[in-house]
């Protein structure tokens, strides 16, 4: 098994923190909300720009409720 | 024309892969004659393997060609698996750490594994196990298709035997290395397979627009119709209920296929399933970048290129992407640009191999068939089943036309969603009855197979709600009814027949 010191100790759920884990659902299905070419950047409409920075923006909030629960 | 200078480069890439997945039996040593050790890679990757085992997994050859194939015919309705691989990864936090937990503690390598111990229903146990090999097969033989299309890029005329040769070779030494070394060489591959395709997409992202002159360039060469989903009318949620209903359904379903669980519980730790969460959305980046690759492909113009006439009408849309890359690259890349797919189909097809010979072994044969088998022949049994399925895959593509594939694959989707109330609800309760979630699974299954079937195999559905119209993803319209049975057969069930007494798992196994 893994030598790690911390690796199999339980994780302690924050649901307050969880609840954050829902906030790219209600972006992602309320498509009415980005189905828009403008504002554009550099050219790309923001029906894209928006859904790719979508996917950093997700990372970073399970990253932040990993830190929080660790 | 045969393209020799990408041919030599895709080779070698080949032959050097080929070497790793024989070498990775070596890798971190254990006993293959056990199945946790030959399926499961012995349980001990860790952060960093499990993300390029997953991202190898998830992000299949197939995806490459077929996303930005729909963006370049479908337009910005392709962009779905954006939103849908946004939403994958809360879920991936949330639920797969409890699945890892208890298949730890009690050795489950399935999720029918689990589904039998949480339920003690093996009928149960084996809708779950069927669904999960039916879903995955068509899988396998569409990651076929990917290699099939770079290789008739290189002026390798596919069709008749001499042309299905290079094919039937990969397939061959695909099988020959997962049989020898397990889950330990796609692990090892997925590493090569994702730095190749980090360098075509990035490529591609700059060359692109660099040539074309910029991205504004790139978006306007789109037609309207294609740059946007299109307005519902009045009455209808329209493409807009389509997009997101079909972004939400695939994401459910993405972690109940038996390939991505045996990548959750290859893991070491439930840390690292959690980790990873946060860190595989790196590949969802790509895949959207790469998507955009269809709409580069529209700005260029490869439809009108004369040369690629005969790729596109072999191929149809899939084509787009090879053609770019012909069109705008060295051969020497072009090379390097098709042995990222064509790999990029192998580490996918074996351990899509590996899931379903894992649940075939455990949740058929010695649960079925012999059940007083030892471990090295349930780990034999595992081995031979991964090559069935690999030459079942291979005679799909040759025998059926490819239609079929595509439409099997669909279903699939919408099969696998319904063992969703089992794997997924049954880690966090059990108050589902075992007989009723069987139930709901055959409602399930059985609506979303006819819906499918009456919609002339298009995924989406006009649900009418009043005067209201909703189109949505068939696969959640089946796992809603599914959910509903499996909720109101359980409570009578409970009162009278309660099942709980059956269940091996205690709360504390969840952690």
């Amino acid at each position: 098994m893994s030598g790690h010191r911390d690796e199999h100790k339980p994780v302690r759920p924050l649901p307050w923190a969880r609840l954050l884990l829902l906030v790219p659902f209600v972006a992602m299905l309320w498509v009415s909300s980005y189905n828009a070419v403008e504002p554009m950047v550099a050219g790309i409409p923001f029906f894209y720009w928006y859904q790719l920075g979508w996917i950093l923006l997700s990372a970073v909030i399970i990253a932040f409720v990993y830190a929080m629960e660790r | 024309m045969l393209n020799w200078t990408a041919i030599i480069v895709f080779v070698l890439l080949f032959g050097f892969v080929t070497w790793l997945g024989f070498f990775a039996a070596r890798w971190r040593k254990g006993d293959l004659d056990l199945l946790h050790e030959w399926g499961l890679g012995g349980r001990r990757f860790g952060t960093i393997v499990t993300w390029f085992l997953i991202g190898g997994d998830l992000y299949t050859a197939y995806t490459f060609i077929a996303v930005p194939a729909l963006m370049f015919g479908a337009g910005a309705v392709g962009f779905f698996a954006v939103p849908y691989t946004i939403m994958v990864y809360p879920l991936l936090y949330i639920v797969f750490p409890r699945l890892w937990s208890v298949a730890h503690k009690h050795g489950y390598v399935t999720s029918a594994d689990f589904v039998r111990g949480r339920f003690g229903n093996r009928w149960l146990a084996l809708a779950v196990a069927f669904t999960g090999i039916l879903a995955t097969m068509p899988y396998i033989a569409l990651q076929l298709v990917g290699i099939q299309v770079v290789i008739g890029a290189m002026g390798i005329e596919t069709g008749g035997l001499a042309g299905d040769l290079p094919l039937i070779i990969a397939f061959v030494i695909l099988a020959a290395f997962t049989y020898k070394s397990g889950l330990r060489a796609p692990a090892m591959i997925a590493v090569v397979k994702d730095v190749l395709i980090y360098i075509t997409v990035f490529a591609a992202i700059i060359a692109v627009p660099i040539h074309l002159g910029g991205y504004g360039k790139v978006f306007s060469a789109i037609p309207p119709a294609k740059l946007l989903l299109a307005t519902p009318p009045a009455g209808s949620y329209g493409s807009f209920s389509a997009y997101a209903t079909l972004a939400l359904g695939s994401a459910f379903a993405l972690f109940l296929y038996p390939h991505s669980i045996t990548g959750i519980l290859s893991s070491s730790s439930s840390r690292v399933v959690r980790r990873n969460a946060a860190m595989l959305p790196a590949y969802s980046l790509m895949l959207g970048l790469l998507a955009l690759v269809g709409f580069m492909a529209i700005a260029i113009g490869v439809q009108s290129m004369p040369e690629f006439a005969g790729g596109f009408k072999a191929y149809s849309n899939n084509f787009a992407v090879p053609a770019l890359f012909l069109a705008l690259f060295p051969s020497w890349f072009v090379g390097v640009a098709f042995a990222a797919i064509a790999i990029g189909a192998l580490v996918p097809a074996a351990i899509m191999s590996i899931a379903t010979a894992n649940t075939f072994t455990r949740n058929i044969y010695r649960e079925f068939i012999h059940p007083a088998c030892t471990d090295a022949e349930e780990s034999r049994m595992a081995k031979i089943v991964s090559l069935v399925i690999k030459a079942g895959a291979l005679v799909f593509i040759f025998a059926l036309p490819l239609q079929y594939a595509l439409w099997l694959q669909l279903l699939g989707g919408v099969w696998i969603s319904q063992t969703l109330p089992s794997v997924i609800l049954g880690l966090y309760t059990r108050m589902l009855n075992g007989w009723a979630l069987l139930i709901g699974w055959v409602c399930g299954f059985g609506l979303g197979t006819s819906l499918v079937v009456s919609n002339n195999f298009a995924p989406v559905y006009p649900l009418h709600i009043g005067a209201t119209t909703f189109p949505c993803y068939i696969a959640l319209i089946a796992l809603v009814v599914n959910i509903v049975v499996s909720f109101v057969i359980s409570l009578p069930l409970n009162a009278v027949a309660s099942d709980r007494h059956k269940d091996v798992t205690a709360a504390e196994d969840y952690a």
